[in-house]
């Protein structure tokens, strides 16, 4: 009984029924949390004392850098369980979450590179967290390549996920970078075993923009996974029955 | 009574050792290249000419060029390897011995290594080898050759191995060049980071051994993982 839920994740379908009344509370949760954490980030937490109010890009650039690395490890592991069992729905979770996560990771370059211009002086630098959240962008670029170069849909499918389980490896070195070369990017700052060198008042309006990109992140890879089933199953009854009936 | 039972197949005929096997698909690939000698120049004769390109696109002038010395030539030889894997799979996908090779009963971790050998003794190696006279025609400072050797070979052999994992997932593909590329050079850029480093650390008088280390583990992984990789994106490859 207990593995029942599992292996109704093998059933599209079953997935895409149970998902359709998620999204709301997803929307409503993640629009609240993230409108809470802007205005109290941008309007109530207290400026910096060295970069005054430039750091408040912080908001928007560290959540949208650990949704980066995490969502390689959500289409990572997705392509793992469709290799292992061999389901139809953990390969479409992947294929949805490669552009998600390039976004991502193209914000959290793009505000990086907008925040070091008033702190750092310059525009870009060739540091080991930048460098390697760079590499990142080109692995989920060549994911979303080698999906649209297979002719059939099942070998592009796992031909993908064995890619994404090789560039898994990049992870921990993107992760562990900024410990390891002491170049230019801060260390990290918000540890779960002691106290964080960021101080509460800057550090709570972050852990609230944080779990509001996840929830956020949860609603566009639900709705781009939705997308997908119907896109894949578009030739049985219920995909045709749900689009004649839009409920 | 005392003889070594060998398990054998229904037809009787005894099936070859690990090593045997090993050692056959070696031979295989090795005549195979022979018999292409030209086709043993063609990394190299890239290489010579892209090093070519910098001084006459960048500057030739001796400060500049010792600068970026020991990076053009990682960079080109990383490129040349990029280039030369296209052909580790290819041809034996287009006239079937892969599929052969798949279902037989060999153990194929190791065909896969052979196979990925042979491709590290006629690319990777003599690029290896040119290095430092290219590095002399950029000014390398002589304290960079050793370096550079040594860097090369633990570098050129980790992106061999890494290269075939990717040469296997686009070996179905008719225009697999461009796309191996692509997803296969950042898997390259840590070992490209730590071979540069490497040389230039040495050029300016440090040691070595941590870069040299982080490379061994590099390769040495990769021997461990990279196969099971590649075998598992040939197996993809030829169903689909």
């Amino acid at each position: 009984m207990a593995w029942q839920w599992f292996h109704r994740l093998g059933s599209p379908r079953w997935f895409y029924e149970k998902t359709t009344p998620w999204l709301p509370w997803l929307a409503v949760i993640s629009a609240a949390l993230i409108i809470t954490g802007i205005v109290w980030g941008l309007a109530f937490a207290p400026a910096d004392y060295k970069q005054g109010n430039s750091y408040r890009i912080i908001y928007i650039h560290v959540p949208a850098a650990f949704l980066a690395l995490a969502g390689y490890y959500i289409m990572a592991i997705s392509g793992a369980v469709g290799l292992i069992w061999k389901m139809k729905l953990p390969y479409m979770v992947m294929k949805s979450a490669a552009p998600i996560g390039a976004i991502l990771t193209f914000i959290s370059l793009v505000t990086g590179s907008i925040w070091g211009k008033p702190t750092w002086g310059t525009w870009w630098e060739w540091d080991a967290r930048i460098t390697s959240m760079l590499i990142l962008f080109f692995l989920y670029l060549g994911m979303i390549a080698l999906q649209q170069a297979f002719q059939h849909r099942d070998t592009a499918d796992k031909a993908s996920a064995v890619l994404a389980l090789v560039g898994m490896v990049n992870i921990p070195i993107i992760y562990k970078s900024v410990d390891w070369w002491n170049t230019l990017h801060q260390p990290a700052t918000i540890k779960f075993t002691s106290k964080s060198s960021i101080d509460p008042s800057m550090l709570y309006p972050l852990l609230v923009m944080v779990i509001g990109f996840y929830v956020f992140y949860a609603l566009v890879l639900l709705l781009n996974t939705r997308i997908e089933v119907l896109r894949r199953e578009n030739r049985t009854q219920w995909v045709n029955d749900l689009v004649a009936n839009p409920k | 009574m005392d003889k070594p039972v060998t398990p054998a197949r229904s037809s009787g005929i005894p099936l070859p050792s690990l090593s045997g096997g090993f050692l056959a698909s070696l031979r295989r690939d090795l005549l195979i290249a022979a018999r292409h000698k030209a086709e043993l120049t063609n990394p190299l004769v890239f290489f010579l000419i892209a090093v070519t390109l910098i001084p006459l696109g960048v500057s030739p002038e001796k400060s500049t060029l010792v600068l970026l010395a020991p990076g053009i030539v990682w960079v080109m030889a990383l490129l040349a390897t990029l280039l030369s894997l296209d052909g580790l799979f290819r041809s034996d996908f287009e006239d079937g011995s892969l599929e052969q090779m798949l279902i037989s009963p060999q153990s194929l971790y190791f065909t896969v290594m052979a196979k990925i050998l042979v491709h590290w003794l006629v690319s990777g190696l003599p690029v290896t080898l040119m290095a430092p006279l290219l590095g002399l025609m950029l000014h390398l400072p002589t304290e960079g050759f050793i370096p550079l050797l040594c860097s090369l070979a633990l570098g050129t052999a980790s992106m061999s191995l890494i290269g075939a994992v990717g040469a296997a997932l686009t070996v179905s593909l008719r225009k697999g060049g461009l796309l191996l590329s692509l997803i296969v050079m950042p898997l390259y850029i840590p070992v490209l980071i730590f071979g540069a480093s490497a040389v230039q650390t040495a050029i300016l008088g440090g040691a070595i051994g941590m870069q040299l280390a982080v490379l061994g583990a590099f390769m040495a992984l990769a021997v461990v993982l990279a196969p099971i990789a590649t075998l598992g994106a040939l197996k993809i490859s030829s169903d689909g």
